[in-house]
């Protein structure tokens, strides 16, 4: 019962932690990317679309991240190039994101596809509880834990990270050490944004292999609000998602048992659960150790430099 | 000889320069969307013909324009009124079904009469809608909680508490299973005009309007919510009390998108069903955008989202595009007005290439 319960939790989580860790590439750079949700179903139609015409959900994986690059693409144009609203831009991406998915996912609405499927790790699948819900999953799954862990790697370990975190901090700073702060942020807004698009290609191609017109239902809100929960990290990233993954789990299972609940009810509850995480989260990021990026959410402009 | 650019700031440049720039930006969007149709399978030219057809081209259509327009209406000063204060309330769309449901609550339930009932219903969808948007107040104004975020999610559990009513408690018990509330008797519907669906919302719309622009230009309260979103930190120094007004501002935003609510449910759909706003609430952040600071430009904007509503619902029927293409189109143009801004507040000057790299 438990194991299957976690099982239900890193695949319920899965999508949010793409979303999540996109996000906070994002923001790591001092943009605030609100399109999250649109990227996310732009990478769900993308790839399901091409695997669906090509049968390979690698090349699905791919074109979700691509697609989803492109279109965070314009969100780097409008914050970074153009110094745009961070915020109205990022709800535009999102909306634009809605309403391209619905007309062009029309032609593959009812579609089928073989969607990825459980690969055992040796070894690790066997362990007590954990071993099935860990290690007993498909490949998506697997490169998302590597993610995580080279996303650290990359912003703690490599000096293209520490640039990229300067940049955060400091623009000012970063642009007078020569560091092109424009382009990095570019990059970072883009790939962030693939990665994000990864996340909802894990909902049509792993979750429910299909195309569903707004398939992520707020996942992607959910993915913005646990980026603060996770302090700009990506292993908070990781607990963050599967806490999230575990209340969904959790409703999904109340729902099968055919409890007297009301179902809109039930759903409410990764909402709220979110809400007050967010608050918790907010209050203590107040009480001092932020790792908010000192420069988030404002646009760079060499002639502003105090 | 290469193209090198570099980017100076501007003052703003005239009023007639900045209206100008957001005509074009509009109509860029609209061509870009153009190659959405086309790629769709949609003559783009034959489509945006339909729109103004049927959303101008009849007493009907016009009719129908103004029945759309009025939620927006209402919402988009609900939007900006928050916005006047750099305060964030993308939570409009939740608090139009909370003040529906306030409405049809006392509608269903309360056996008011006449002359009392509509006020009634507008109280409590007022009061619904104020309470709403006040949790992200609240949250927002005692330790900074993101209402961006917060307003967001609880659009999501506001449809969801509306969906459990319709299908729960509140379901029509004589409706055949389906999920919608009884009707309204008739001392809880707003008056209709011309044989139309244009009904009173409309004026009480337009009277939203004069009262926001009182509020905002004519009172003590207005001026401190513009003092602080222009300089949060010179208002403390003068004494206001930030976290209090920033409540307060949010709880308003929230009334008012409420008292759209009330308007649909009382004046045009007469009791409460599933999808009673296709995304009104989102279109009214659009609305707000453009209509930058003017109560005026937030009625002119809705008029233009009218007849874009009105005539995409007429593209969904003769050539089968999602609802949710509208959605793509305003994304669109929200894209081109930012780029708008930039050249309402850069200039680009071409610099020869030998010069200063």
């Amino acid at each position: 019962m438990l194991e299957i319960l976690l099982d239900a939790t890193v695949r319920a989580g899965t999508p949010i932690l793409f979303a999540t860790l996109g996000a906070i590439i994002n923001e790591r750079a001092g943009i605030i990317n609100l399109g999250i949700e649109g990227l996310m179903l732009i990478g769900a139609l993308s790839g399901f679309a091409a695997t669906f015409a090509s049968g390979s959900l690698l090349l699905g994986v791919l074109a979700a991240f691509v697609a989803a690059f492109i279109a965070g693409s314009i969100h780097a144009l409008i914050t970074v190039q153009l110094r745009g609203n961070q915020i109205v831009s990022g709800l535009a991406l999102t909306m634009f994101g809605i309403g391209i998915t619905a007309l062009f996912g029309r032609g593959v609405v009812g579609q089928t596809i073989d969607g990825f499927e459980r690969h055992a790790v040796p070894l690790l699948a066997q362990l007590p509880l954990v071993g099935k819900a860990f290690f007993n999953q498909d490949w998506l799954i697997y490169f998302s834990f590597l993610l995580v862990a080279l996303i650290w790697f990359f912003f703690y370990r490599t000096r293209w990270g520490l640039e990229l975190r300067t940049i955060g901090e400091n623009p000012a700073a970063a642009d007078a050490c020569g560091i092109p702060v424009n382009r990095y942020r570019f990059l970072a807004v883009a790939c962030g944004s693939g990665f994000v698009g990864i996340g909802g290609a894990y909902l049509s191609l792993a979750s429910t292999p299909m195309w569903i017109e707004n398939m992520t239902a707020g996942r992607g809100w959910i993915a913005v609000a646990l980026v603060i929960f996770a302090s700009w990290s990506s292993f908070r990233a990781l607990f963050g998602a599967y806490l999230f993954g575990g209340i969904t789990a959790m409703q999904l299972r109340f729902q099968a048992m055919g409890t007297t609940v009301s179902a809109h009810i039930l759903q409410m509850l990764p909402y709220i659960f979110t809400i007050v995480v967010l608050v918790i989260s907010t209050i203590r990021l107040q009480k001092g150790a932020s790792q908010q990026p000192g420069n988030l959410g404002l646009p760079y402009d060499r002639e502003d430099r105090k | 000889m290469s193209l090198a650019f570099r980017v100076e700031k501007r003052d703003q440049g005239s009023a007639l320069f900045r209206s100008l720039t957001i005509i074009a930006s509009v109509l860029v969007a609209l061509f870009v969307a153009g190659f959405l149709l086309l790629a769709a399978g949609v003559n783009p030219a034959a489509a945006y013909l339909e729109i103004l057809r049927e959303a101008l081209g009849s007493t009907y259509g016009i009719s129908e324009t103004l029945v759309k327009a009025t939620p927006l209406i209402i919402t988009g000063l609900a939007v900006s009124v928050a916005f006047r204060m750099q305060i964030w309330n993308i939570g409009a769309e939740g608090q139009i079904y909370m003040g529906a449901c306030g409405a049809t609550g006392v509608a269903l339930f309360s056996g008011l009469e006449a002359p009392l009932m509509l006020p009634a219903m507008f109280a409590a969808a007022f009061l619904a809608g104020g309470l709403w948007a006040s949790v992200a107040g609240l949250l927002r104004a005692r330790w900074q909680v993101n209402e961006v975020i917060v307003t967001l999610l609880m659009n999501y559990i506001a449809i969801l508490l509306a969906d459990y009513l319709i299908y729960g408690p509140w379901k029509n018990p004589d409706g055949y299973n389906f999920p919608l509330t009884a009707q309204f008797v008739d001392a809880a519907r707003l008056s209709e005009y011309f044989n139309t669906r244009l009904h009173s919302g409309f004026f009480l719309a337009l009277f939203c309007a004069l009262a926001v622009y009182l509020l905002m230009e004519r009172t003590i309260w207005g001026y401190q919510i513009k003092a602080i979103g222009s300089n949060p930190a010179a208002a403390r120094y003068a004494g206001m009390k930030t976290g209090l007004a920033i409540f307060l501002v949010l709880a308003l935003s929230g009334a008012i998108a409420g008292i759209a609510g009330f308007s649909e449910v009382a004046g045009l759909q007469h009791r409460l069903q599933h999808g009673l706003s296709p995304g009104y609430g989102y279109t009214a952040i659009i609305i707000a955008w453009l209509a930058r600071r003017s109560a005026l430009g937030v009625i002119i904007v809705s008029l233009l989202m009218g007849v874009l509503l009105v005539g995409g619902d007429s593209l969904q029927l003769s050539w089968q595009l999602p609802v949710a293409f509208a959605y793509a189109f305003q994304g669109l143009i929200l894209f081109f007005l930012l780029a708008g801004d930039f050249f309402i507040n850069f200039r680009l000057r071409r610099v020869k290439e030998d010069a200063d790299a």
